[in-house]
């Protein structure tokens, strides 16, 4: 493992990298105004830009929160997917609650499906959805609950490495075949969709949309200044100490299950948060979401910028989506070649990923 | 008159009860009489069970039974008309129709119906079975015993046993119906079952044996039900088993991680495909172009193994997650080129003859050969890999490098030549697992995907290392899958077993086989 986690003192480089961080921030900040001005405006930023754009801050969001545990405490997840489809599903159900009698069928409680289903009632684990306060808590609670027992009984019998990498990539796995049923009230195989408002605002308007992006905007700025804060304590330190060499850790008296476990349920909750903006910017959640593919590219993301790296993680979600976008409509036969080179590139040339490339350059 | 005799001469072969043929000659007349001696003899010719009588009655239901002046019968089929009583050719001449009114047609079908028990074509006679058994009447019972009699298909003979016990059961002599609740309790349908929880109402006095009977065949279904459970499972489990092998020796031997595995495993079906496209060229090569398939799906898959391991792998190792992500990335490339080679859609892989059709083990459980040859096949490919790790140099040399690396080297292995080859033979396995599985399977480029995360279930389950415990994870598995899929349903089954992998593994991380040993991971 490398020590690319080392914090540098607060050098030029540092600097830089900050400011450029802020440059960045301002720029994304200014996309959905400059969204507003007419279309033949050369500094207009297209619909479409506007909406990939929130969409890749969610998935930065993602990115971060599998550095968090894969970049600094060792624990590769190949289930991260799970968690963010979790707290897109949360989010799906306060969205599908506020639709109310406008679905097709008009029933005054029960969403479409499940009148198509024939449900009677509403299942009592939809009870307190229709409030958004307690929605936005399941968004964080339930990753964050399935993070902990998973973590729990995993970190304590000792499972490391690709074990515990198989065991999340089953669990995704496993919610996957479970929601994809119609039985478990999350709409089967079409899952959610349709969404008409959110805290009174319909979600078709720009202001709407607008307001979506820089929610997910400051929720990244804010997963970013917790993470870095977190890393750079002392309990980051052990953090980092433990995925460099665990047993050497225990035997200097920590508790190397206490201190992973906070950082995988941390972790989780915060890819919860991202499935939880994301959701109503795209306007769907199904169970494809839950699919090992999605998760094992959300790790691509992370090692290609460069884990172990706040920063890292950002650039790697961005230039990855942005490579994908483009490659998918411009060539969509080569990309499944470009992603499946990338995991050969970064895993044999570029182990320290973008960032170290950069850093290679400047030292 | 040749014909005449020949006839005859049919007639004595048949070897019909002379009493029968006697009534059968004795019922023809009345059908040339009035509508009443008509329908009195359709219903004489019905009960005969004289498969005579059925061209006879077809004849006359068609308006194809002509009359001779003197009131013989014949047969008028297309331009042609034959006697009915000795099948000789006649003329047309001086014939009259029969003509027929409803209650004759009626009594017509009823007639047909209880003959079709002794028609000559044997779906016939097993659809009568089952509509006399649907229509259950005590008045079948004679009927049944005659055509009975003279059945020698036992698929149908089991099913007029049943109608004929079922039949009985509403006779209304007491020991008439004892025989048939026996009857019906020494079988093994479902439908008998019913039939005698209907009979209990209308009688009480045998209640007891009809219980009996009922207790009977539950335990019979139950024992069939469990038997079919435990086919499935060990079907279920030859095909895991044949997906792990190979993970067993990367994973479990050498300890890399191969996400690609499934990928190996399509490409073996694909080769399969080749094999069976290059097979079409020379007919008689055809029904052996699977066999022809496994050396060759193991080449190709022993060869990107190779080619992976001193490409890719080798640089990797001792960085088991980075090996990981490699390998799916590989994995990626290898699907993606499948499809643009093939095509995304699935292609088509026969089974030869000597694989189709379905095997009957006793309690009638029905075993479909290809699975069987499969059960079969995985065993086989399990041994030969045993004994090529216990029995071959290569085995030797394998082992030697897995448990000291720097040992084996000193002692002259060149152990880079001996990865390359481990990681080939376990490729070379995945190959042979595709060929397999393109029997049960579709042949797409995401066939592996399916079956890389049970794998790994599998050789964690059994313990990393151990072959043995590959095999007992594998089947039980299998089992556990198919046992849990009746009361939960495919896919929770599969949920179940996933999670219950997670607290297995929770409980012993090394396996059901743990190998004994001293080594801590650092």
């Amino acid at each position: 493992m490398s020590a690319t986690a080392t914090p540098l003192p607060a050098s030029r480089a540092r600097l830089g990298l900050r400011a450029g961080l802020l440059v960045a921030l301002l720029l994304l900040a200014a996309m959905p105004v400059l969204n507003q001005l007419p279309v033949t405006h050369p500094l207009h930023v297209s619909d479409f830009l506007v909406s990939i754009t929130g969409k890749w801050i969610c998935y930065a969001i993602l990115a971060l929160s599998l550095d968090l545990a894969w970049g600094y405490a060792g624990i590769l997840s190949l289930g991260h997917g799970a968690f963010f489809a979790l707290g897109g599903y949360a989010m799906g159900m306060h969205l599908m609650r506020l639709i109310g009698p406008r679905g097709v069928y008009g029933h005054p409680v029960l969403p479409d499906f499940m009148v198509f289903l024939g449900y009677r009632e509403l299942p009592w684990y939809w009870l307190g959805f229709d409030n958004f306060a307690f929605a936005m808590l399941m968004v964080v609670l339930v990753p964050g609950v399935l993070a902990l027992v998973l973590g729990w009984l995993a970190f304590r019998s000792r499972i490391t490495g690709v074990y515990l990498s198989i065991i999340t990539q089953a669990m995704t796995y496993a919610l996957m075949l479970a929601f994809f049923r119609n039985d478990m009230g999350f709409g089967g195989n079409n899952g959610f969709t349709d969404f008409k408002e959110l805290l009174g605002q319909p979600l078709n308007t720009d202001t709407a949309r607008a307001g979506l992006f820089y929610a997910s905007l400051i929720a990244l700025a804010a997963s970013f200044l917790l993470c870095s804060r977190i890393t750079r304590s002392k309990y980051g330190r052990v953090l980092t100490a433990i995925r460099d060499g665990e047993n050497r850790v225990r035997f200097l008296g920590y508790n190397t299950t206490h201190h992973k476990l906070f950082a995988f349920v941390l972790s989780a909750m915060l890819a919860g948060v991202a499935g939880a903006l994301y959701v109503p910017q795209v306007g769907i959640i199904n169970p494809g979401e839950f699919s090992p593919a999605n998760s094992i590219e959300a790790v691509i993301w992370v090692a290609v910028g460069g884990r172990g790296t706040l920063v890292g993680a950002i650039l790697g979600a961005f230039s990855v989506n942005g490579l994908k976008t483009w490659l998918t409509s411009a060539a969509p036969d080569l990309w499944l070649f470009v992603l499946g080179g990338l995991f050969v590139l970064v895993t044999l040339f570029l182990p320290k990923g973008l960032i170290g490339l950069l850093k290679g350059r400047g030292a | 008159m040749k014909h005449t005799l020949l006839a005859f001469l049919l007639l004595l072969a048949a070897a019909l009860p002379a009493r029968a043929q006697d009534a059968f000659v004795a019922a023809l007349p009345g059908l040339a009489g009035n509508f009443n001696a008509q329908a009195e003899a359709v219903d004489r010719l019905g009960a005969l069970a004289d498969p005579r009588a059925i061209p006879v009655l077809r004849a006359l239901a068609d308006g194809r039974l002509l009359k001779l002046a003197d009131n013989s019968l014949v047969i008028r089929d297309g331009t042609a008309t034959t006697d009915v009583l000795t099948g000789a050719a006649t003329e047309a001449a001086g014939t009259e129709v029969l003509r027929i009114n409803n209650r004759v047609r009626v009594a017509l079908r009823g007639a047909l119906g209880r003959l079709q028990l002794v028609s000559p074509d044997p779906a016939e006679r097993l659809a009568a079975a089952e509509a006399v058994f649907r229509s259950r009447s005590a008045d079948n019972v004679p009927l049944l015993d005659a055509a009975l009699a003279r059945e020698t298909v036992p698929r149908i003979r089991d099913r007029m046993a049943i109608a004929l016990a079922a039949s009985r059961l509403l006779a209304s002599d007491p020991a008439a119906k004892l025989l048939g609740v026996e009857a019906l309790g020494a079988s093994s349908s479902p439908e008998a079952r019913s039939v005698l929880l209907e009979a209990r109402a209308a009688n009480p006095d045998i209640l007891p044996q009809i219980e009996a009977a009922v207790a009977a065949i539950d335990r019979r279904l139950a024992v069939r039900r469990a038997a079919e459970t435990f086919f499935q499972g060990l079907s279920l489990g030859s095909v895991l088993l044949l997906a792990a092998l190979g993970l067993a020796v990367t994973f479990g031997v050498m300890g890399v991680i191969n996400m690609a595995h499934g990928e190996f495993v399509m490409l073996g079906a694909y080769t399969t495909f080749i094999v069976q496209e290059a097979c079409r060229g020379i007919p008689w090569l055809l029904p052996w172009s699977l066999p022809l398939s496994v050396p060759a799906a193991f080449l190709v898959a022993a060869a990107c193994g190779a080619l992976m391991e001193r490409g890719l792998i080798r640089h990797l190792y001792g960085r088991p997650l980075e090996t990981l992500l490699m390998t799916f990335g590989v994995g990626m490339m290898i699907q993606q080129t499948v499809r643009l080679v093939f095509g995304a859609q699935n292609r088509e892989v026969l089974s030869p003859p000597w694989m189709q059709g379905t095997l009957m083990l006793p309690f009638d459980i029905p075993v479909t050969q290809n699975r069987l040859w499969i059960l079969a096949f995985s065993l086989v490919v399990l041994a030969l890999t045993v004994a090529a790790i216990r029995f071959t140099r290569f085995g030797l040399e394998m082992r030697a490098v897995t448990q000291k690396r720097a040992i084996a080297a000193s002692m002259g292995i060149r152990t880079g030549r001996v990865d390359a080859l481990t990681f080939a033979f376990g490729s070379g396995i995945a190959g042979i697992a595709g060929v397999a599985l393109s029997q049960i399977d579709n042949v797409s480029p995401n066939l592996g995907t399916g079956y890389i995360i049970d794998s790994f279930l599998v050789v964690v389950f059994g313990g990393v290392g151990s072959l043995a415990g590959t095999l007992v994870g594998a089947f039980g598995l299998g089992l556990v899958n198919k046992i849990l899929e009746p009361w939960a349903g495919a896919v929770l089954a599969k949920v179940f077993v996933l999670i219950a992998a997670m607290i297995f593994i929770q409980r012993r991380p090394r396996g059901l086989f743990a190998q004994k040993g001293r080594a801590a991971e650092a």
